[in-house]
């Protein structure tokens, strides 16, 4: 039988949910023996080349292009975990949501006392800022949420080796927590 | 004085008469979730998470006094379910953003859902637009994350007892504000003791915060209840 493979994104994240992957310490050779990596910022692959049984996805959404990635992640991978609190609630960045977009794009490119052009970027090639950041939940069908800031690398293991055996998942209170 | 005899989910229970059913579980070592509710005022039955079962109705066991022969509906699914509930409703109409949160860690609303296993709350976030007021010495108000219990409307008082804490609005609209006057002349343990009575990070005293570390704070390792739970 072939292993489970596995893909992951960073959204509107700040790569920290990836780095709690990456604390499992020594067990990442075993989670090299168990699953097999396509689309992921850890092999550094851009493009989806066959299915996968499970995608994690680490942010919310703050622009299209989050949009257009979550909704790829939604179409080739079987699972798809919502890791950490950005991709659950909008985390840190939707701190902006009670702030409209025009006054947000101000303050960082006109008013901001260290910039020196004075524009608001606005090019084809950048992806469109939303009105707000969405939760993962807001977009697509999440299947699992691991929530924390970031997941423990526990939870994370736990709840992958989990999904991948079939087995319960017992998990203790410590390693459930929002921050 | 005589005994009250009662029953929580089977368990035999005693009670002094005028004791609410919270009180009475606590003495008989049965954890009732409670939010609004705080050892010493009077209760105010707002939030609903003690929510209990008496004689087939739904009732707030902080406010309702036990009587003889009572019994009381408390960990059945059903209930549970409700408290997750009213958690995960709590979660979605504030902006509950833990991880920048000066009271993470200590937060009862965060341990309330760390005790339910809140994954995400089932309701849609509203993302509310909330005032946070950081203009008065001693304290700051930070109405992203109130949860309306009341608690320094009903505790903090200035020395002649007139309430610092109030209510302003209604519904949807209703938010806490302060008497700006009395506010001003509010001590630093009065400013400490707002701070510690606030369930959430809704009062924070000026100057101070993420002064425990994590992995030594109040709901690191210790479920909420845990103190009161007996077998």
């Amino acid at each position: 039988m072939s292993k489970p493979v596995v893909a992951t994104a960073s959204l509107a994240g700040c790569f920290g949910c990836h780095m709690s992957i990456l604390d499992i310490d020594e067990r990442i050779l075993k989670l090299i023996e168990l699953v097999e990596f396509n689309k992921s910022p850890i092999d550094d692959i851009k493009t989806f080349t066959k299915q996968c049984d499970v995608g994690l996805i680490e942010g919310g959404c703050c622009n299209s292009e989050n949009v257009e990635n979550l909704r790829l992640f939604r179409k080739n991978c079987k699972i798809l975990i919502a890791v950490g609190e950005c991709a659950i609630m909008g985390g840190l960045p939707a701190m902006r949501n009670g702030i409209p977009v025009k006054e947000c794009l101000e303050e960082a490119y006109l008013k901001c006392p260290t910039v020196d052009d004075n524009i608001i970027p606005n090019d084809d090639e950048l992806p469109m800022i939303l009105d707000r950041v969405y939760p993962l939940h807001e977009i697509v069908k999440i299947d699992y949420y691991l929530p924390g800031c970031p997941p423990r690398a526990d939870l994370i293991w736990e709840a992958l080796v989990a999904l991948l055996s079939g087995k319960e998942l017992q998990l203790p209170y410590e390693v459930v927590k929002f921050d | 004085m005589s005994t009250i005899q009662f029953t929580i989910d089977g368990k035999q229970c005693t009670a002094k008469p005028g004791q609410t059913i919270v009180e009475a579980a606590k003495q008989n070592g049965v954890y009732i979730p409670t939010l609004c509710h705080f050892e010493g005022l009077k209760p105010a039955g707002v939030c609903r998470i003690c929510t209990v079962k008496v004689g087939g109705r739904n009732m707030a066991a902080c406010t309702t006094p036990v009587a003889d022969g009572m019994v009381v509906e408390n960990k059945t699914a059903e209930l549970e379910d409700y408290r997750k509930a009213i958690v995960e409703m709590l979660f979605v109409e504030g902006n509950h953003m833990c991880p920048t949160c000066e009271k993470s860690g200590n937060c009862e609303l965060q341990a309330l859902a760390y005790r339910y296993m809140m994954m995400v709350p089932r309701f849609p976030f509203l993302f509310p637009k909330r005032e946070l007021d950081a203009s008065l010495p001693k304290i700051v108000i930070e109405r992203n994350r109130c949860v309306q219990c009341l608690r320094c409307v009903r505790a903090i008082t200035a020395p002649d007892g007139k309430r610092i804490f109030g209510i302003v609005k209604r519904g949807g609209h209703a938010k806490i504000n302060v008497d700006r006057e009395l506010a001003q002349s509010m001590s630093d343990e009065l400013a400490q003791k707002a701070m510690d009575l606030c369930p959430v990070g809704s009062i924070l005293k000026k100057e101070v915060g993420f002064a425990v570390p994590i992995g030594k704070r109040k709901f690191d390792t210790k479920p909420i209840g845990s103190d009161i739970e007996r077998a």
